[in-house]
């Protein structure tokens, strides 16, 4: 049996314009050896959790700037139990309020990183929780 | 319900972790396979190549939405490369995609090359029989960009088609090394550029030098896949050529020889398995080597005795 590949799924909800913040974590989860699958900017949750679904990611990974973290996070998490796929682990980042994080736990995503974090902190909390 | 059962009934999350399943060569997969077996060889395969940028996925996008106004179920599979330092990578292919992504009638999954070097993945075999076997009528392969000698793709699809766009330069001798042969359908794509049309001539010149394949004359179509320019005649002739390879009884043909091609490679790579354990097994090849090194032995002897002892295995 080959080495399992931990498969990555890098979206970017929401409305804002550009997705350099995502490309550089694409980047340094491909260099930590993951399968990266990007979809591009501008995803609705639905989007983000159909692709999620058909490429069995282990991981979806949200980068947020617009500050619609509060319902776009959730709905993903969501939206991945209705449709049979609740195992995978849902991480954000982005400019998100001290404020707002424990509330964003409460609703099942499982890490929140802010600006400034080192990519090697989501790097080795996917390496340590997937199963 | 058991994972065969769903996958036949199309369900997308069992699609979905079978094929992961076969892409770590789980043995649960091998058993699936065996089992769905039966249920493949309804789709029909089309490939698509070109270089690295040509726009495989943007067509790739276009021809699905094309085929879906045509009734029909289409499954994607997108192979973009692996690293070869870090084992990872960045499929990209689904950002052409991105308004397919909630057509119920598509299932697109993304995979990395993990070391095959013929264009396609290791598992994009197993992916087509999965697909296939949840009633996909359509199942479109986007290779990785190619240079010019990853051409598994002519082994894996019914109608190859290899797609060039102006202003490459080189390109057409790229073309010309390897992937002249394997075209059944040439495309130029980016016909909104300059030179489009001397390319679409290259390659008439290139494929009046070969002679036709089986009877069928390959044809030369511009495509600005951006803009939906071409994309009816593209499915339109992709139609056509798989028809032609229905009635001429050449589809019999080439199954053949992709089974045969696949039953090949499997053997290979099971004995691979088998002669990577054999000589981990006994740390005989280092004892060997130190012989060998003294000129007591030779590579030539030492081969003989693993293999003999690998066949009375
Ligand atoms: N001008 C022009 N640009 C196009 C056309 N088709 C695609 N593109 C652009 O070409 C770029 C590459 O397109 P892709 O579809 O990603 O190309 P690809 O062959 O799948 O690329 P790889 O998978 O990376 O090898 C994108 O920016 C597209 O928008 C076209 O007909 N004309
Ligand atoms: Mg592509």
């Amino acid at each position: 049996m080959a080495e399992k590949k931990i498969r990555v799924l890098v979206a970017k909800p929401g409305l804002d314009g550009h997705d350099r913040g995502a490309k550089v974590v694409a980047r340094s989860f491909r260099d930590a050896g993951f399968e990266v699958i990007y979809t591009g900017l501008r995803q609705t949750p639905e989007q983000i959790v159909a692709a999620a679904v058909q490429e069995d990611v282990d991981v979806v990974a949200m980068s947020l700037l617009s500050g619609a973290h509060g319902t776009l996070m959730p709905k993903v998490v969501n939206l991945l139990k209705e449709q049979g796929a609740g195992d995978k682990l849902v991480i954000g980042g982005g400019v998100i309020p001290d404020d707002d994080i424990p509330a964003l736990l409460e609703a099942g995503i499982a890490a929140v990183y802010t600006p400034g974090t080192p990519t090697s902190e989501p790097i080795e909390f996917i390496k340590a929780n997937v199963k | 319900m058991d994972l065969v059962q769903q996958v036949r009934e199309g369900n997308r999350v069992a699609i979905a972790r079978l094929i992961t399943q076969a892409e770590n060569e789980a043995p649960e997969a091998i058993a699936a396979l065996r089992e769905l077996y039966p249920d493949t060889g309804r789709a029909r395969l089309i490939g698509i190549t070109g270089p690295p940028g040509s726009g495989k996925s943007t067509l790739t996008d276009k021809l699905v939405k094309e085929l879906r106004k045509r009734g029909k179920s289409v499954g994607v599979v997108a192979i973009d490369p692996t690293s070869p330092f870090t084992g990872g990578a960045i499929l990209g292919d689904r950002i052409r995609m991105s308004d397919l992504a909630l057509d119920k009638g598509v299932f697109i999954r993304s995979m990395g090359t993990r070391g095959s070097l013929g264009g396609l993945s290791k598992a994009t075999h197993d992916a087509i029989k999965i697909l296939d076997a949840s009633g996909y009528e359509y199942i479109i392969i986007e290779t990785v960009g190619v240079g010019q000698s990853e051409v598994d793709i002519v082994k894996t699809a019914d109608t190859t088609v290899v797609v060039s766009v102006p202003g490459l330069g080189d390109d057409i001798q790229a073309i010309k090394a390897g992937i002249m042969e394997i075209g059944d359908l040439f495309v130029v794509n980016k016909a909104d550029r300059d030179g489009a049309e001397r390319v679409v001539n290259e390659i008439r010149y290139m494929l009046d030098l070969n002679p036709d394949k089986e009877g069928w004359h390959p044809p030369i179509l511009k495509t600005i896949a951006a803009q939906n320019q071409g994309i009816i005649e593209l499915v339109d002739n992709i139609n056509e050529h798989l028809d032609y390879l229905q009635e001429s009884g050449e589809i019999v043909n080439r199954r053949k020889e992709r089974i045969s091609s696949e039953i090949n490679d499997l053997i290979l790579k099971r004995f691979s398995q088998k002669v990577t354990e054999q000589l981990a097994r006994e740390d005989y090849l280092e004892h060997q080597l130190d012989k060998i090194l003294k000129k007591e032995e030779n590579p030539f002897n030492v081969v003989d005795q693993v293999v003999e002892k690998l066949l009375n295995n």
